[in-house]
């Protein structure tokens, strides 16, 4: 066995008293592709940071080719070897793909850059890589996985011994995935260690040959990714027994709902620009429409356009065969439609605020009278839905920022839900929080539909959105292609509706 | 350790709050021993008077710091507001001040409407007015000092009910108007929330580009105000010097009374603070025969200590 | 093209080529202060006779010289994602700092007030980029720190010092080669090793880079804050120079000068196509953005009539009308690339 290039031996490192990484161990060898997983807040990150100079370690030692070594920061990192792709592309958006490619090491002459030079380069380098990109158009005018290919482009021409990635492919599609994970055996070939961080289990046993497990700041377990099958490493991951993962399932979900009235929402051809083309939708009273398709199908752009967030160039949206103008979030809400968004952080909470403030952030005119706000009309709101959704909050008054992700979310969910809605769109609604509170959430979408709320879920998580959902419409390239209802809605009816698309996209 | 951090997170947070007030109270009790008739009513009425214009300005800048934003065009502003003051006294007092605050909204409107409708940076669309409306000032008065005979407006100068002085009593009244705006209203809620998170706003279907005009017109007005004061004390219309750098003294008042430059928070009593510290500061300074040079220097010391105080205990 | 030749499908992946619209949104961003600038050089031209002359354009060239030189480091600092309020103050402190020192001749005349310059840069430099603090109030305390300091050497302003007549200082401000004021080749040379540096050097992209995505910068490695200093100490020396050329061509260092610079200096270099949120821009238009000033100014004053003070409201009314342009192109071009 080859001699480690990169090893990290009993780190520790506190935040504000609190143990993020209790003395981990890990060991990286050149030309291998080592997983590291966990549920968020193992200490995946705070480990990364560790090993890439942004974080010190309060105890231990890291080891760098067979030397102690200990890094200021990031350029210290760089410098000695170790590069990082992150999960949102760190590139320079404003400047040209060559520029990224070379910035802080340009070939120069006479202390002049040397722009042929580096023109050149830049293009063998992509040619090299299966790149198809002129090396001087601006960055930002190419699609996200082509620039993190750039990232990793850059990675590898730094010479770098290792190659940290952080969730590389969260925001990429399949296809991009696919390209991607080519790079990264072909920088195992060359001898790279890749250190590859992700969520997703089938990109683990596609390029990955260790795999260490952490949880709860410790390494639980660590070895040859083939010698463990999927559930053992969930099981491994949770701290559970394989039994139990395998009896729960992995939502809370019940499944049915009945629904036979009139629907309560309905979206008619759908049009805009290159975004959407032609999304056809209804929704019942009670029931939970799921919204299926790949990243950059549609399924976000759909729900905020029912919402008003995203104006239409055609279409039409009912509401209990009311119309409702198109383009003005205040129209859907006053017709009784509401958006959970994807992310809670950018688009939903108002971080200095309090949570009772930002419950009733939505609702505040109807909270007052001649624009003065009645307190204890919100007090009540508050203390109804703070109540009701078991939201875990020091009081109404404690900043939503230091609340737990799910805390938040459920502090989005009591904003629109205060609202009454008819309609109920969540995007993404357990993204990035934890399972005991996601289980929650999902009992909570099973409740409400119950109680005749019309309900529309997008979701990545395919078991998810087929535990979750009646009904599952799949999208691609912007349009409503095909529908899944009662038996026919399984993991494997979605994927091979995706899946068709995909061949058929290919043909074309 | 941790509780060490902690102690020191807290307190940072509490001197960002609260160390305005503290600093206060040590400034009047060091001027209690220091300066002679401190506490004579002359001393306090001039210190009270003297503060009015920048308090006001403050106010309108602590609302728009708020949203994220910035008004360096206060000072223009006010210039606008003198210049055209004394071209209408003929038709009376009261026509001429409509008509300064007038300007004073659409001058407010106007960067509104770069910011909230065209999404130009509120530090660019309001240094265009800056130049601007310094230019149109010294335009429309001819670049001329013009005195003021009108009694009205000479009254509410020097005039004074029970001992306080019209000025002091207008800006109480605005405190007290800005303060409920901002904590009572769901014009103010909305506004803090949009300097939080613009995005998170939209998507709450919060009238974010009405708020955001609504917020630049009462900057406007409010420096308009401080225009129509400052002339009426000065006894005379002086657009050329009115106002100069008041946006600076307005900023400082703002951040150091606690509210942050990132938006989201708006504290209208520690402004109040802010604009008094200030003013105190410089006033304690010339009464020991500091020269207004050093106490210039102070206040750039000052300013910067309160924003670095704040980005340490905003973490 | 066969999928072992690329992995990638950049057709589908990439989008299609920016499009007419973002291009010549582009263009118009890039040259749109020279295009205007042309215009009113042959409308000026045809309308006054005595405007195109040799004369008035050389003198106005000397004038626009001390402004020219702040604005170099002004765009610098503005390509980097900052803005420098301060220049205004450096340049009136650099300027009687020089007019003082020239009493012990040429060399401590440009050394006294450009290294005070300097470190004025330098300390908002650490503030900025050590500290991380927003670089409007900090230079917003450098303006109102180097005013004070201004005032204090002076006596309040009371003091004047002149510069002696037969000083060698006084040849920077108003000396000439070849019929061209000292200033002007001053201001051409800087601008020439200012364009090389912005474009050619690593110092160059990095300022780019730094203002296009500071965050991403750190990580790639580039070293951000010894970036920012040296651009705030730039800017600094930049101002200062000015001051002392300003001052030479006056013959004395005069307090009450510079006010309102600042804002003169960032809008030639909005003018001048950079963009204020960073990581786009140059020194041509810049250079083009402070000779529209100039020219406007010249031309309301060759009319005559018009009140002095106009200057002013043209320049504000240039600057609003230049941001909201260029706040709508670069919509267009996002939109484009969406």
């Amino acid at each position: 066995m080859t001699e480690p290039v990169l090893e990290a031996l009993g780190v520790e490192k506190r935040f504000a008293g609190v143990r993020a990484l209790a003395g981990v161990d890990l060991t990286v060898r050149p030309g291998e592709v080592h997983a590291l997983v966990g549920e968020n807040g193992a200490g995946k990150s705070t480990l990364i940071k560790v090993l890439t100079g942004v974080y010190q370690p309060d105890a231990g030692e890291l080891r760098y080719q067979g030397a102690p070594v200990r890094f200021a920061g990031p350029p210290d990192a760089q410098a000695a070897g170790i590069a990082t792709v992150y999960q949102e592309v760190a590139l320079v958006g404003s400047m040209s793909v060559a520029s990224n490619l070379f910035l802080g090491r340009e070939p120069r002459r006479f202390g002049m850059i040397d722009f042929p030079a580096m023109r050149k380069s830049a293009a063998k380098l992509l040619a090299e890589l299966g790149i198809d990109v002129d090396p001087a158009r601006e960055l930002r005018t190419l699609g996200l996985g082509v620039q993190q290919m750039i990232a990793v482009a850059r990675a590898l021409h730094s010479d770098a011994r290792v190659v940290i990635m952080d969730e590389p492919t969260s925001s990429l599609e399949p296809r991009e995935v696919d390209t991607l994970l080519a790079l990264v055996r072909t920088l195992a070939e060359r001898d790279v260690a890749v250190v590859y961080v992700s969520h997703r289990m089938d990109e683990l046993y596609r390029v990955c040959d260790v795999v260490t497990v952490l949880r709860d700041g410790a390494v639980v377990h660590t070895g040859p990714l083939a010698e463990l099958d999927r559930v053992r490493l969930i099981a491994t991951m949770l701290g559970r027994d394989i039994a139990e993962v395998r009896r729960e399932g992995s939502t809370a979900f019940s499944g049915e709902h009945e629904t036979e009235d009139e629907p309560v929402l309905a979206a008619h051809e759908l049009r805009r620009s290159t975004v959407l083309d032609g999304v056809d939708l209804e929704v019942r009273p009670g029931e939970v429409v799921g919204l299926g398709g790949l990243l950059g199908s549609g399924r976000s752009e759909t729900v905020q356009a029912l919402a008003g967030l995203q104006r239409l160039d055609s279409g039409a949206v009912e509401v209990n065969g009311q119309p409702v103008r198109p383009g003005s979030a205040a129209a859907a809400i006053r017709a009784g439609i509401v958006l959970v968004p994807e992310d809670r952080k950018v688009e939903g909470l108002v971080p200095n605020l309090s949570v009772r403030e930002n419950i009733v952030l939505a609702a505040l005119p109807r909270l007052s009278r001649l624009g003065v706000v009645s307190r204890a009309k919100q007090d009540a709101v508050v203390r109804t839905f703070m109540e009701r959704l078991q939201i875990k909050a020091s009081s109404p008054d404690q900043r939503v920022s230091e609340l737990s992700g799910g805390n938040q979310q459920k502090v989005m969910l009591a904003r629109w839900l205060a609202m009454s809605p008819k309609v109920l769109l969540l995007d993404e609604p357990t993204r990035g929080i934890d399972v005991g509170v996601k289980a929650q959430v999902q009992q909570l979408v099973d409740e409400l539909a119950d109680q005749g709320l019309g309900i529309v879920m997008v979701s990545s998580d395919l078991e998810e959105l087929v535990e979750g959902a009646d009904r599952v419409v799949v999208l691609r390239d912007g349009k409503s292609i095909s529908q899944l209802r009662g038996d026919e809605v399984s993991v494997d009816a979605v994927l091979a509706e995706i899946a068709a698309d995909a061949a058929e996209e290919v043909g074309s | 350790m941790t509780t060490v951090a902690l102690r020191r997170d807290n307190l940072l947070a509490l001197t960002r709050d609260y160390g305005v007030y503290a600093a206060l109270v040590v400034l009047v009790i060091i001027n209690l021993i220091i300066t002679p008739n401190f506490l004579a009513a002359d001393n306090l009425r001039t210190q009270a008077v003297q503060v009015v214009p920048v308090l006001i300005v403050a106010l309108g800048m602590a609302l728009v710091i708020g949203t994220e934003g910035i008004d360096l065009s206060v000072g223009s502003v006010m210039a606008v507001s003198a210049a055209i003051l004394p071209l209408y006294l003929g038709y009376g007092a009261f026509p001429a001040i409509l008509l300064c605050l007038l300007a004073g909204a659409v001058a407010g409107l106007l960067s509104g409407t770069l910011v909230a409708v065209v999404g130009v940076q509120p530090i660019v669309a309001t240094l265009a007015l800056l130049v601007g409306g310094r230019g149109l000032a010294l335009v429309i008065s001819d670049g001329q000092l013009k005195d003021i005979f009108n009694p009205t407006i000479l009254a509410l100068g020097d005039g004074s009910v029970a001992g306080i002085p019209y000025t002091v009593l207008v800006a109480v009244v605005l405190v007290a108007l800005v303060a409920l705006l901002v904590g009572k209203t769901t014009f103010g809620r909305q506004l803090v929330a949009i300097g939080g998170n613009r995005r998170a706003a939209e998507f709450a279907a919060l009238p974010v580009k009405r708020v955001l005009l609504v917020v630049y017109v009462l900057s406007g007005l409010l420096a308009a105000i401080a225009g129509i004061l400052g002339t009426a004390r000065l006894t005379a219309s002086d657009p050329s010097k009115l106002g100069e750098l008041i946006e600076l003294s307005a900023i400082t008042a703002v951040v150091v009374g606690g509210t942050p430059l990132s938006g989201g928070r708006v504290r209208v009593i520690g402004t109040v603070g802010g604009a008094l510290l200030m003013q105190l500061i410089t006033a304690t300074l010339i009464k020991n025969d500091v020269p207004v040079s050093v106490s210039q220097m102070v206040q750039a010391a000052i300013i910067v200590a309160a924003v670095l105080l704040q980005r340490r205990a905003a973490r | 093209m066969t999928m072992t030749e690329s992995f990638v499908d950049t057709s589908a992946a990439t989008g299609a080529r920016p499009s007419r619209g973002a291009t010549l949104a582009a263009l118009a961003q890039r040259h749109g202060a020279l295009v205007v600038l042309v215009i009113l050089l042959v409308a000026g031209g045809i309308a006054f006779d005595t405007f195109l002359t040799f004369y008035n354009l050389g003198n106005l060239a000397v004038q626009a010289s001390f402004l020219a030189v702040v604005t170099l480091g002004m765009t610098l600092v503005i390509v980097s994602g900052g803005i420098d309020l301060s220049v205004g103050s450096v340049y009136a402190l650099a300027g009687v700092l020089a007019a003082y020192a020239s009493q012990w001749g040429l060399v401590p005349a440009l050394l006294l007030p450009l290294a005070v310059s300097a470190v004025i840069g330098l300390a908002q430099g650490v503030l900025i980029g050590r500290f991380g603090m927003a670089p409007f109030i900090v230079t917003l305390g450098g303006l109102l720190f180097a005013r004070g300091l201004l005032q204090f050497i002076t006596d309040e302003g009371a003091s004047t010092y002149l510069m002696p007549g037969d000083s060698p200082v006084r040849w920077l401000g108003s000396g000439k080669v070849l019929g061209i004021g000292v200033p002007v080749l001053i201001v051409v040379l800087l601008f020439l090793v200012g364009g090389f540096v912005l474009q050619r050097t690593r110092y160059g992209m990095r300022l780019f880079a730094l203002g296009g995505n500071e965050d991403s910068s750190a990580l790639m490695g580039i070293p951000v804050v010894r970036t920012k200093v040296l651009t705030y100490v730039l800017s600094g020396l930049g101002a200062g120079l000015a001051g002392i050329l300003a001052a030479a061509q006056l013959g004395s260092g005069v307090t009450v000068v510079g006010v309102g610079l600042e804002l003169n200096a960032i809008a030639a270099v909005v003018i001048g196509g950079t963009v204020l949120t960073g990581g786009r821009g140059g020194v041509t238009g810049t250079l083009a953005g402070v000779a529209l000033l100039y020219v406007i100014q010249d031309l309301i004053n060759q009319s005559g009539s018009v009140n002095a003070n106009m200057q002013q409201v043209v320049s504000g009314g240039v600057l609003i009308v230049v941001v909201v342009v260029q706040t709508v192109l670069s919509r267009v071009r996002r939109g484009q690339s969406r």
